[in-house]
């Protein structure tokens, strides 16, 4: 800090051409002058609150006034994020970053509090972009309730990164008066399975911009923090047996591991699963299954089959899952698969995906 | 979705269901030629809806299964070169080859792009003068169109650096060939709606007349799977061997025409050898005159070694239709999709994939349609 501030008085005029800021050195990593100036002139505006700027290795947090009482619990979680391209319709990595952990702690049925983001940047980077990227995390940083309280920097060279890596890791608050385990480990026969909305637009956002493809009304990618959905259903009392976010994989994924990990059937009916038209045709394009892309604001839930009603009244009402829809139930056989009773009335087996879905020819 | 949810209307499908219930009376064995087909087929669990007397197999129509091991080979070879950008459709990247797919040759640093149309390739080619960009040209008589103009574009915009390595293959010359080996089961055929969009069916009709056997273009969706199989099964009923056309709303007799001059202009046609199947004479095309500067075969001569099949993989067998998948005793055991054996475990056309991931692991129970006048059986 001292050195800094004797450094800008002294204006010294050196022969040495100024480094430009418009794009990320490898000294902006160095944890030198660059990177004091990167954290001061990017992150602390953004994300700027009285336990990051303790600048201290880590953060102190205090646990009076979030609700800490006898019987609560601390979830933790963590997350990296790559993607390419870095901006994409309706987001950028940034928001991902932020939601993703966020959205992870959700599903644990905790209150997202505390967030650390770890920035891996590439030589090159252009400065506009990190600026893009922050941005936005500050604002769904802001919205989701959470406060970014520690950090890190690494940059690496040109060619060894991908313009920007992000790892975030979060602290949520489960509240004393949820009792239940919420997991797989608490789903039972005879539970109703809700999903939050309309599936499978971030992946086919991401990829429309990867492979050039257009559309007529422009996909956007779906991420969202769910939060607000949980805790509406938390304080409604419904009791929930589990919560899965449906990112990487999608719904079909996610089920299958449920179903596997519990020796169960889930059931799903095709046609109340709820994909947006302009996703379904770009997945008939191009071969895609709309049950294995990926999601970065939707969930699952799986609610006694009683409190179907209840659950998806109070979904509803919540912006981020007003679109709530039942889609399916638990059975007991066959274990260990997920069943897709057809449009036309047949039955399928939906697997686990081997690798990722690939294009098909015609 | 218009054009689609019309096609997938379970009321429309029981229906037809029902009037296959009523008109079948004695065992059928029908093949759908397209992988797109089995896809539906087995995606919508359209089996579950016949009766037990039809049996459908799964025709050779895959193009990423047909695909000759020593071409995935020579395509592994080419992609490893420095200079060159390797495009291919998704599908054919895990083909496994004698020893690596083109997924393993990424893996290990080749540039390996899938695009979606060969103009993309043609593109690349134009914004990357100093590299060498490969084109794989599978595909049956559908994909042909395309390829053929990315060739003819390139000699238009005299592109030099861009080439293609062709496995085009041809569906009458592979149904022929099937229909005169002395092991066919095949009593009708689906043949392949887009395949006939660009081709027409006119090439059908002297098929249907040597081997008396009825042959009905059908289209994708499962409402026209069924009504296809109802068309077929209602001719073999009724003693007839007819060409007709159940995909009358993308496919005409004569076919399109201007795509049929361009595919002429740039292919000829050629004897393939089918994976799986062995040599079928007059069965592909190769690039023709001006257009053989473009082709990868012989700007990068083969060095490799013969190429190795799997001894357990019975795809052959499965092209046919002599054996279904989960008659074959690797499957699911040694050949899953993370492991496969062969082509036809692959692709998501492939009927050892559609079986291991739909769920067809085993030989179901036929549910009949609950509908009233349907007769028991």
């Amino acid at each position: 800090m001292a050195d800094v501030k004797v450094m800008t008085e002294f204006n010294l005029s050196c022969p040495v051409p100024r480094v430009a800021d418009d794009r990320i050195v490898l000294a902006h990593g160095g944890g030198g002058r660059l990177t004091h100036q990167l954290i001061e002139k990017i992150f602390m505006p953004a994300f700027g609150n009285p336990m990051l700027e303790q600048r201290h290795d880590g953060a102190v947090l205090p646990l009076e006034g979030v609700g800490m009482k006898t019987g609560s619990r601390l979830a933790f979680t963590t997350d990296s994020f790559v993607v390419r391209p870095l901006i994409f319709p309706g987001g950028n990595i940034g928001d991902l970053a932020i939601h993703g952990t966020v959205n992870d702690l959700a599903m644990c049925g905790a209150r997202p509090l505390y967030l650390s983001a770890g920035f891996i940047l590439e030589e090159g980077l252009a400065m506009d972009t990190l600026r893009t990227v922050v941005a936005s995390m500050q604002q769904s940083a802001a919205k989701a309730g959470v406060q970014l309280v520690t950090g890190d920097t690494k940059v690496v060279d040109k060619g060894k990164g991908d313009g920007i890596f992000v790892n975030t890791s979060g602290i949520g608050l489960i509240e004393a008066n949820v009792k239940q385990t919420i997991g797989p480990s608490s789903v039972q026969v005879g539970d109703a399975v809700i999903v939050s909305g309309d599936l499978g637009r971030h992946g086919i956002a991401i990829l429309s911009v990867r492979e050039g493809l257009e559309f007529e009304s422009p996909i956007l990618s779906d991420t969202a923090s769910v939060w607000p959905a949980v805790e509406a259903l938390l304080n409604a009392g419904i009791e929930i047996h589990c919560l899965r976010d449906l990112t990487r994989g999608g719904l079909a994924t996610t089920l299958n591991e449920i179903a596997s990990d519990r020796n169960i059937c889930i059931k799903l009916e095709e046609t109340l699963i709820p994909v947006q038209e302009t996703v379904q045709s770009a997945c008939e394009i191009l071969g895609l299954d709309p049950l294995y892309v990926a999601n970065e604001g939707r969930f699952a839930v799986f609610v006694p089959a009683a409190q179907v009603d209840a659950a998806l009244e109070v979904m509803r009402k919540v912006p981020v899952s007003q679109e709530s829809v039942r889609v399916g139930r638990v059975e007991e056989t066959p274990g260990r698969t997920v069943v897709l009773q057809s449009r036309i009335g047949g039955n399928r087996v939906v697997d686990m995906l081997s690798g990722e879905q690939l294009p098909r020819i015609c | 979705m218009k054009f689609l949810s019309e096609y997938r209307d379970q009321k429309a499908a029981d229906q037809l269901a029902q009037q296959i219930w009523k008109k079948v009376t004695r065992p059928w064995t029908v093949m759908e030629i397209c992988g797109g087909q089995t896809h539906t087929i087995v995606k919508c669990g359209l089996e579950d809806l016949l009766p037990r007397d039809i049996t459908l197999v799964h025709g050779p129509g895959c193009p990423v299964c047909v695909t000759p091991i020593d071409l995935i080979d020579k395509a592994v070879a080419i992609a490893r070169r420095p200079e060159v950008i390797f495009c291919s459709f998704g599908d054919m990247l895990r083909v496994p080859g004698s020893s690596k797919s083109l997924f393993d040759a990424k893996a290990e640093g080749a540039d390996v792009r899938i695009v979606y149309s060969p103009l993309d390739a043609l593109k690349l080619a134009k914004s990357n003068p100093d590299r060498q960009v490969v084109f794989f040209a599978v595909g049956f008589e559908t994909t042909a169109p395309a390829n053929a103009m990315a060739a003819w574009q390139a000699d238009h915009d005299q592109v030099e650096n861009f080439s293609q390595l062709v496995s085009h293959v041809l569906v009458p010359p592979a149904m022929e060939a099937l229909l005169s080996s002395e092991s066919c089961v095949v009593q009708g055929f689906l043949a392949a709606g887009h395949v006939c969009t660009v081709m027409g069916y006119e090439e059908y009709f002297p098929i249907a007349e040597r081997y008396r056997v009825p042959i009905v273009v059908t289209g994708f969706e499962p409402l026209d799977i069924l009504e296809g199989i109802f068309m077929t099964v209602s001719q073999l009923e009724e003693c007839r061997h007819e060409v007709e056309n159940q995909y009358v709303r993308a496919t005409r007799r004569e076919g399109n025409r201007p795509a049929q001059e361009r595919i002429t202009e740039v292919f000829e046609v050629v004897n393939r050898q089918w994976r799986g199947l062995g040599e079928i004479p007059a069965s592909g095309f190769q690039l023709r005159g001006r257009f053989q500067k473009y082709d990868a075969n012989r700007r990068y001569p083969s060095s490799a070694e013969p190429a190795r099949e799997s001894l357990e993989c019975i795809s052959g067998l499965i092209l046919q239709g002599i054996k279904k998948p989960h008659e074959c005793p690797a499957f699911a055991v040694k050949c899953t999709p993370e492991n496969p054996l062969g082509a036809p475990m692959v692709s998501s056309e492939g009927a050892c994939a559609a079986y291991y991931h739909y769920g067809r692991r085993q030989s179901h129970d036929r549910i009949q349609p609950e509908l009233s006048g349907t007769p028991s059986r």
